[in-house]
């Protein structure tokens, strides 16, 4: 009996691995458009995350829409974000360096974590589960509809990004961006249009991954840092700017992370970050990537 | 070191040595700003002179505290061994993280630093037998040196003393430096990494060591900070704080160690100004990064400097010209 307990145990924590991988493996997707196409990574990430869960929940409750209908709002809201940010901080630039752009986006998303705790303050947010509250049985394992609905946000968002960069004009010609940006424009690409997308591109599935996790751990002002830093995880895990294993190793993170919770709940977080570290140190293109060292050397 | 930083450095040892008459009511917040001036002195190294960033100062911090902290209050060592156990962990930590970024360069070292300065404040809550977790513990031993002893409360101006003439004796090192072989190559990195390369100047080499000193600064701080204060818990050492290091670097101007002492000293004094406006840091902060980037990216030091040049120069330029019409 207690043997079967456990199993059941293990196989909730797995699933709800699954779920938390889903958001990390988005945030990391974010990372990689915005690193596609500009070459900067983008340290405010987690806060578009962020406000994608708060911008949600002010909108359920606040405008009292329906929650589909607050989910649209918040991700259209944080796009638009996104796009500020772009125009406002970045493009003023001439010929960064990388400090002064790790420097910039630290500064956007301080401005973000800043004017959420002034609109919201300091309390955690949430909402009940989108799909109702009946819980699922997999396995034998018992987890909640919001669970599933994460994951499957995750696999949407994964075919709708790889059928627009490959059968759409406009996501064709970000990828021409990524791979040559002179070239591309002198084809009559619009790179600063392909800027601005990545960034809106990127700003709105961070938030809609903000706003599915709500009901699940709720939301707070400061919970971007770490999301943030989990999605890079994710990101460099499956190698920078390669969106299919951010999926894969944004899940596999988040199975490693809840099972490390079997054992030490406190330690969780550290977890992730001290695979971060180990994959940096020793293989920096991720498990998936190819060692081309020329690509890295940017990042 | 030049007779401009010998001169700057006399100026402040008067200050410091005048502050009884000076400002002996901001003796508490003085030392803080101290305490900041030592880690940003090291931090500036590594930003202004490197060109690289650390957003895990606040874990070298960290390491120096908890190691004097413990090693004197639960194991009874003196503190004059214990600061150098934390300053041998944060040589050891940072020679961990700054190797492997010989191979790479970039976003590299901002990442790692991060993602290791999360690491160390997660610890920092969750190891509980050693740090006494969130709550943290109290009861460290004061430190006493040439009959300046280091404590919070009831010795302010002796604290006072103790941190800043650490500062200046960290800013000594760091300006002979900066004057000698290897601040030129430091130099190098910062303004041309490749031409430096191609001239012989192991430039790799360079980064990991000013990043290892650079943690020196800060692990000592940290010790000093926690004999300061009598107790410690985790969140002056949480990843806001790293951020805040480089806000204060940046703002006083990284390309000059003196920037460094003066962003610690303004930004250390602004939050006594903010205490009404706790929940605007962020905002505050984040504007003031903008600001500084946008448009004085030399920081506040240097962009005192230019602006009374300019205006100098304006006033010449408009004597003259009245000059020159007199004549006609």
């Amino acid at each position: 009996m207690g043997q079967e307990t456990e199993t059941y145990v293990l196989a909730q924590l797995f699933l709800s691995g699954i779920a938390f991988g889903s958001i990390y493996a988005m945030a990391g997707i974010g990372f990689n458009i915005i690193y596609n196409a500009t070459g900067i990574i983008n340290l405010a990430q987690g806060e578009f995350v962020m406000l994608g869960g708060m911008l949600m929940v002010w909108a359920n409750q606040s405008l009292a829409l329906p929650v589909w209908a607050a989910v649209v709002v918040s991700v259209a809201m944080v796009a638009g974000i996104g796009i500020l940010f772009e125009r406002a901080a970045v493009r003023p630039l001439r010929n960064p360096t990388v400090l002064v752009l790790i420097i910039i986006t630290i500064a956007g998303s301080f401005l973000m974590r800043g004017a959420a705790l002034l609109l919201w303050g300091d309390r955690v947010y949430s909402v009940g589960s989108f799909l109702g509250e009946q819980p699922v049985q997999i396995f034998g394992a018992m987890i909640t509809r919001q669970h599933v609905l994460i994951f499957g946000t995750l696999l949407v968002v994964a075919a709708a990004l790889a059928a627009f960069f490959s059968y759409t004009l406009t996501g064709k010609a970000m990828r021409a961006c990524s791979f040559n940006r002179t070239a591309a424009r002198l084809v009559g690409i619009n790179a600063h249009t392909m800027v601005m997308m990545s960034f809106a591109m990127s700003a709105a599935i961070g938030a809609l991954a903000g706003a599915v996790i709500v009901p699940v751990t709720g939301i707070q002002y400061d919970d971007g840092a770490l999301l943030g830093l989990k999605g890079f995880c994710a990101s460099v895990l499956g190698g920078l700017g390669n969106n299919p294993a951010a999926v894969v190793a944004g899940i596999l993170l988040g199975i490693l992370e809840s099972l490390t919770s079997y054992v030490s709940s406190a330690y969780k977080d550290a977890m992730s970050l001290g695979i971060l570290l180990v994959v940096l140190f020793i293989r920096p293109s991720g498990l998936f990537g190819k060692a081309s060292l020329s690509r890295l050397s940017e990042f | 070191m030049g007779s401009r930083n010998r001169i700057a450095l006399l100026v402040l040892a008067l200050l410091v040595g005048l502050a009884p008459w000076l400002c002996s009511s901001w003796y508490y917040k003085l030392t803080q700003a101290g305490i900041y001036a030592l880690i940003c002195i090291g931090l500036s190294l590594l930003l202004g002179y490197a060109g690289q960033i650390s957003l895990g100062h606040a874990a070298f911090y960290a390491i120096g505290a908890y190691s004097s902290a413990i090693l004197t209050a639960k194991a009874g060592w003196s503190p004059w061994l214990a600061i150098w156990v934390g300053v041998a962990l944060s040589m050891i930590v940072a020679l961990a993280v700054g190797l492997p970024s010989l191979r790479l360069h970039g976003h590299y070292l901002a990442m790692a630093t991060l993602a290791f300065g999360e690491i160390v404040s997660v610890i920092a809550k969750a190891w509980v037998d050693m740090t006494g977790g969130p709550s943290g513990f109290g009861d460290i031993p004061r430190w006493s040196a040439f009959g300046f002893r280091l404590r919070a409360y009831g010795t302010d101006r002796e604290a006072f003393y103790f941190v800043w003439g650490i500062v200046l004796i960290g800013l000594i090192v760091a300006l002979n430096l900066i004057h000698s072989r290897v601040g030129r190559a430091l130099r190098s990195i910062h303004d041309g990494e490749q031409a430096a390369n191609v001239l012989g100047v192991p430039t790799d080499a360079y980064k990991v060591k000013v990043l290892v000193l650079s943690s020196v600064y800060a692990s000592i701080a940290g010790s000093v900070y926690a004999h300061w204060s009598g107790y410690i818990s985790p969140s002056p050492f949480d990843v806001e704080h790293s951020i805040l290091f480089i806000i204060m670097v940046i703002a006083g101007g990284m390309r000059s160690v003196w920037g460094a002492v003066v962003g610690a000293c303004v930004m250390g004094l602004m939050p006594d100004l903010l205490a009404e406006l706790e929940k605007w840091r962020f905002v505050i902060y984040g504007l003031i990064l903008l600001t500084i980037m946008m448009f004085v990216p030399q920081g506040i030091l240097l962009g005192t400097r230019d602006l009374v040049q300019w205006l100098f120069g304006k006033l010449k330029r408009e004597a003259d010209g009245n000059g020159v019409a007199g004549t006609q």
